[in-house]
């Protein structure tokens, strides 16, 4: 499954309006546990048969949205479930716990 | 059956890798997270020698790709214990695996401060990394913990972002660099918390303050704060090798220059073993030593 870049303007459509849980990973290029996190990530989706989303904010780029969620440690990945978080991890996790979080709302 | 099976893929564990195969051994690193270690949390390394300047992570990237083109085998597998024998074993999350020699190189992590939802708040205003984190709190009043280099830098840099930065610390004077105290006490923004320790965390999903307590007069202040960064120092995590190990009060594991622990072909390298200096590159400098010392023991 392909991850989605989502920004302010996709947000809405994509992730608050999504009919499937979507898993986001809040991240930026200057945060190393961040860039060790992200290709877990990508795993995650490459490996995914469905029933889930995945998708990326640079917070750099889309402070508002990191603003809305109150992001205040990267790596953050929140799941949204009907426009909502369901789930929140801070910091690098392995694998097994990303699947974790994003089963957990499924 | 490996030559060498290496606990943890920080730099000393890596470098071990790299001597290992280096020496022809088969060698199996077993890692509870990612590769890399603490460096990764390192924006910029200007102390490494021959390297002027990198990012902690390229610099793990790099150690981990040279380790992986020599052959290295890398499981992400918590280590739940070791045993000694004719054959060394480590039974992991995953399995058991066998070797002749281990290498401990579990590095150290940020000690918390133990205070009553401390966990919680991680991720709603408390943090162990102020260069990962800090730009969040922009032009808001922040909190450092600590006395050392870290908590200085710490503070320093969150200087230029925040309103506001409060630098608790329980002593009268600093551990860390003299000059990084006289920069703090220029800034108008920067006020020095002393001889106090931080008692409570005020706040309910999202960190609103902390509770300081004078240590002589035990007087107690709250501090408005909507960030409190954590900078106490490390602490080891090697409780699982403790029945065959021997470990100092602290918890590290006790070893020499060497890397030798009390164990025949069991080596300890890097931040996790006794040592005064814990940097970059003596944490590389035990991944060697402890590699050769291994291949020298198998024969």
């Amino acid at each position: 499954m392909e991850v989605m870049t989502i920004t302010s303007e996709n947000f809405e459509k994509e992730v608050l309006q999504s009919a499937e849980p979507v898993l986001i990973d809040f991240w930026a290029s200057w945060c190393g546990p961040c860039r060790m996190l992200s290709p877990i990530v990508d795993q995650v989706a490459a490996e995914a048969t469905g029933g889930f989303k995945v998708g990326k904010v640079n917070v750099d780029e889309e402070g508002e949205l990191a603003e809305q969620f109150n992001i205040m440690n990267i790596p953050c990945l929140l799941v949204f479930k009907d426009g909502k978080v369901a789930n929140k991890s801070v910091g690098m996790i392995p694998k097994p716990q990303v699947e974790q979080l994003v089963k957990s709302a499924m | 059956m490996y030559d060498i099976i290496i606990i943890g893929a920080g730099t000393a564990g890596l470098s071990a890798a790299i001597y290992g195969l280096r020496a022809g051994k088969k060698v199996l690193v077993l890692e509870q997270l990612s590769y890399g270690g603490q460096i990764i949390n390192t924006p910029e390394i200007e102390n490494y020698p021959g390297i002027k300047n990198i990012s902690g992570f390229d610099f793990a990237t790099g150690l981990y790709e040279q380790a992986a083109a020599l052959g290295a085998e890398v499981k992400y597998e918590q280590v739940t214990g070791i045993a000694d024998g004719a054959e060394k074993t480590v039974t992991t999350s995953g399995g058991t695996y066998n070797c002749k020699a281990i290498i401990i190189a579990t590095g150290a992590k940020n000690r918390p401060l133990g205070l009553e939802r401390e966990t919680e708040l991680v991720g709603g205003g408390v943090s162990y990394c102020a260069t990962c984190d800090g730009a969040f709190y922009k032009k808001r009043p922040v909190a450092v913990n600590g006395g050392g280099n870290t908590a200085l830098e710490d503070a320093l840099f969150l200087s230029n972002y925040c309103s506001k930065v409060y630098l608790i610390h329980r002593r009268d004077a600093f551990r860390g660099e003299v000059k990084q105290v006289e920069q703090l006490k220029a800034k108008e923004n920067v006020e020095f918390v002393l001889n106090a320790t931080v008692t409570a965390l005020l706040g309910r999903e999202q960190l609103e303050g902390v509770e300081v307590t004078d240590k002589i007069s035990g007087e107690k202040r709250t501090l408005q704060v909507d960030g409190l960064f954590i900078a106490i120092g490390q602490m080891p995590e090697n409780a699982v090798f403790a029945p065959l190990i021997k470990l100092d009060a602290a918890g590290y594991v006790e070893a020499g220059e060497d890397c030798r622990t009390n164990v025949e072909g069991i080596y300890a390298a890097g931040d996790c073993r006794t040592k005064t200096v814990r940097q970059l590159t003596t944490a590389a400098a035990d991944g060697a030593v402890a590699a050769l010392a291994a291949c020298a023991y198998i024969g």
